[in-house]
């Protein structure tokens, strides 16, 4: 058994080449962590902390993956040859679990260091104590939200009782709620274990005052600055402000815009809206709103409410459950003012949408081609796109990185890049799903300074945000999900959720003519199929060109899905 | 015969019939399928009935349609039998502790599968972004193509991560492992597999007996 007890770190001149790069990703750091120490690991982008983190979890391979000078030991020992005496736990949340339910993750590292399976049990059981995550040990792990999930790795590690605590950016893909989880369940497993933390984090405030020491990498190796935290910050702070770290006390100097006067013409409404991510579950029912035009609207609320869902159907990327978005008279495609109804072309100069994860809409092989793609869609000739494409690449500062592949960039170049690739159409609306997630300081402001330009321009702006800041500095009109009626569902992901069940037809399947009243919509969640057998008053159906009334509402199906013709064959 | 049998165990087994029915769906409609394709092809032999072209159907062709149809199924009915409520970390555990399969290995898929559900959500979201950028309207192959890559490129990324947490949780670290699920050989393994036999002996028997017995390649 490896020994307990908190452990020392000892770097002397330590650097790492990863093989086939010509440059070290770090080199020559020194330093003695002392065991129970609690470090802030800073840098800027690039600089290897990363690295650093993973040569002291005993990560980085052999020689055949890259080229070590200097040493770095942990208790005067290689990590490699200690496995289980330091825990790492990653950014994301997902790579973070190993196995789909609860305690057969925690217990999977006690099992892979051989720790005998009848003391397993007890060990998983305080590990999830210790980080507070009170979930049945058969729960699924899927079921988790982010911060459950990063507490899940954390026990996972906990249970191994390592002497070194490794966190590489553990909350930077968190909510605010998710946030203040993690750190509590750190707090509180730290002070149980008393074992050596170091941390990388660049959203500083959460962990200033839990550290006691910080620790700046060079870009150019070395060490630049290590002290007491608010030393480091009182000496160091505009570097490390420029670096991207977010230093406590240093504001961000860009101006507020002013708010949305009430009166302002609406880009996009909607009352009495659904929104459903898979056509068959009802996220959010009865949301009556409008987007302000050339004016900034954040979606807030916590995690699971139908923030993204929201702005996906704002988007017209999903169709509505039930009700519409109609958008501004001027923006009507062929299809009517539905987003939801036009065509992807017809999208592409009226609303261009930003998505969580940057690769999920790049399409080409370099930076220059990729913004080349809208315009060349809707048929601008070579010398404008010539044109659009490196006035875009200028002004976001992407023009050293034109030949480079998008999925090679940095996290806050792709973001830069996935934010131009929508400019490249100058839509009169932007959606963008969670936009500074995961940014640095620098990647941060340079995106609120680009949607302030575009907001002044005309644009509007439609952002999901769990960032206070960015309401704030965007002008602090919001859609809040957290609050207003809705149905009385859970988020998808929440444990124990019953999923509504579709309504199933009943009745008859024909559109029923009637000489009733005007529209009436219930909020009830609907199955795939529109039918509402179950409810007496058709209304006008809006799914095609015939005015039947129908018995048939608003239904996630696309209105090119053949059956609704066919159900709407009787008029 | 068999398929008679197997029927029979589907009680045993704990699934409704109307789940087995519905996994069985995609089997019932391909069996058809390549049965169709043994009536119209196979080696013309007997009354020929009907001829076109290569076409032919014949006595033998009949005979050889209606027997690929069922064996189809009587080899798809045991496996979605076997695995219709096997959980995979389950079966994990046996193939590494009973089957004494490597455990690199084994827990490794295992771990991979889990997160085959973030493709699914990868796949969604890559769909709506091509909506978006405008590129949705036509081209649906080479759309597809495009995002199976960024798919593989996704995979390999998320593989290595996974890697990384496995490995930093111990995995791979050359210390003989222990499992806190322990998976042992049952008295009742031993009837389902002697249950296997008998149904394959009894299937067999009753070929010979009714004198239809084949072998695989006759």
């Amino acid at each position: 058994m490896p020994a307990t007890g908190p452990a020392r770190i000892t770097a002397t001149g330590w650097g790492w080449r990863y093989a086939g790069r010509r440059a070290p990703a770090i080199r020559d750091v020194s330093f003695t962590i002392e065991p129970g120490e609690r470090v802030l690991l800073l840098g800027a982008s690039g600089a290897g902390k990363s690295t650093l983190l993973a040569g002291m979890a005993g990560l980085l391979g052999g020689a055949d993956e890259g080229d070590e000078t200097g040493s770095l030991l942990v208790d005067g020992a290689r990590a490699e040859a200690q496995r289980g005496r330091v825990g790492l736990v990653l950014q994301d949340p997902d790579s973070g679990v190993v196995l789909s339910k609860v305690g057969d993750d925690v217990a999977f590292g006690c099992e892979n260091l051989g720790v005998p399976a009848a003391e397993i049990p007890a060990r998983v059981a305080e590990a999830l104590e210790a980080v507070g995550l009170a979930v049945p040990l058969a729960r699924p792990t899927k079921a988790l939200s982010g911060g459950q999930k990063q507490r899940l790795a954390l026990a996972g590690v906990l249970a191994m009782r390592p002497g070194v605590l490794l966190l590489d950016e553990p909350t930077a893909n968190l909510d605010p709620d998710g946030v203040r989880e993690v750190r509590a369940s750190i707090e509180h497993a730290v002070a149980e274990t008393g074992a050596t933390l170091v941390v990388i984090e660049h959203r500083t405030a959460v962990w200033a005052d839990l550290m006691d020491r910080v620790l700046v990498v060079g870009s150019d190796g070395g060490l630049l600055a290590d002290g007491p935290p608010t030393e480091v910050f009182a000496r160091h702070g505009a570097a490390l402000a420029a670096a991207g770290v977010w230093v406590p006390g240093r504001a961000v100097e860009l101006p507020a815009l002013p708010a949305a006067p009430a009166d302002a013409v609406p880009a996009l409404a909607a009352s009495n809206l659904s929104i459903s991510r898979d056509g068959r579950t009802v996220v959010r029912a009865g949301l009556d709103l409008t987007v302000p035009r050339g004016a900034a609207t954040a979606i807030t609320g916590p995690n699971g409410a139908g923030k993204s869902t929201l702005a996906l159907t704002l988007a017209g990327l999903l169709p509505e459950a039930v009700g519409e978005v109609v958008a501004a008279v001027e923006l009507a495609g062929r299809a009517g003012r539905r987003p939801s109804r036009w065509t992807s072309r017809e999208l592409l100069t009226r609303i261009g949408t930003v998505f969580q994860e940057p690769e999920h809409q790049f399409l080409a092989s370099t930076v220059r081609d990729e913004l080349a793609i809208g315009p060349r869609s809707r048929g601008v000739d070579a010398a404008a796109i010539d044109a659009i494409v490196g006035e875009l690449l200028e002004r976001l500062h992407l023009a050293p990185l034109a030949g480079a592949n998008p999925f090679t960039l940095s996290g806050g170049q792709k973001r830069r890049l996935s934010v131009a690739t929508v400019l490249a159409d100058a839509p009169p609306i932007i959606v963008l799903d969670e936009p500074t997630f995961g940014q640095d300081r620098r990647g941060w402001i340079e995106l609120v300074q680009l949607l302030q330009s575009e907001i002044a321009a005309g644009t509007t702006v439609v952002a999901v945000t769990h960032d206070e800041d960015v309401l704030h500095h965007l002008g602090g009109h919001r859609i809040d999900l957290g609050a207003g009626p809705s149905l009385p569902a859970t988020p998808l992901d929440a444990p124990g959720r019953v999923r509504p069940r579709p309504v199933r037809p009943v009745g008859a399947r024909s559109c029923r003519p009637s000489a009733r009243g005007p529209a009436l919509r219930t909020s009830r969640p609907r199955g795939r199929r529109g039918w509402t057998a179950s409810t007496p008053s058709p209304r006008s159906c809006s799914h095609c060109c015939c005015r039947c009334r129908c018995s048939r509402r608003s239904t996630s199906r696309a209105p090119w899905w053949p059956s609704h013709f066919s159900s709407c064959a009787s008029r | 015969m068999a398929i008679a049998l197997q029927l029979l165990c589907i009680p045993l087994t704990g699934l409704g019939a109307l789940t087995v029915l519905k996994r069985m769906l995609p089997i019932l409609v391909f069996a058809p399928i390549a049965g169709v394709s043994m009536l119209l092809y196979a080696e013309p032999g007997g009354t020929v009935y009907w001829s076109f072209w290569y076409a032919t159907i014949s006595d033998d062709s009949i005979a050889l349609a209606v027997a690929v149809c069922v064996r189809v199924l009587a080899l798809a009915l045991p496996t979605i039998l076997l695995f219709g409520r096997t959980d995979p970390t389950e079966l994990a555990d046996a193939l590494a502790q009973v089957a004494k399969l490597p455990s690199r290995f084994v827990l490794g898929v295992l771990a991979g599968t889990r997160t085959l559900g973030l493709f699914l959500d990868d796949w969604r979201s890559m769909g709506l972004a091509r909506r978006a950028r405008g590129v949705g309207d036509s081209g649906a192959i080479r759309r597809f193509f495009s995002m199976a890559f960024v798919l593989l490129v996704f995979a390999v990324r998320r593989g290595t991560k996974l890697a990384m947490a496995m490995e930093a949780r111990g995995f791979g670290s050359g210390i003989p492992r222990t499992w806190s699920r322990p998976s042992r050989l049952h008295p009742r393994d031993l009837v389902a597999l002697l249950g296997a036999a008998a149904i394959m002996a009894l299937a067999i028997a009753a070929a010979v007996a009714a004198g239809t017995f084949r072998f695989v390649w006759s």
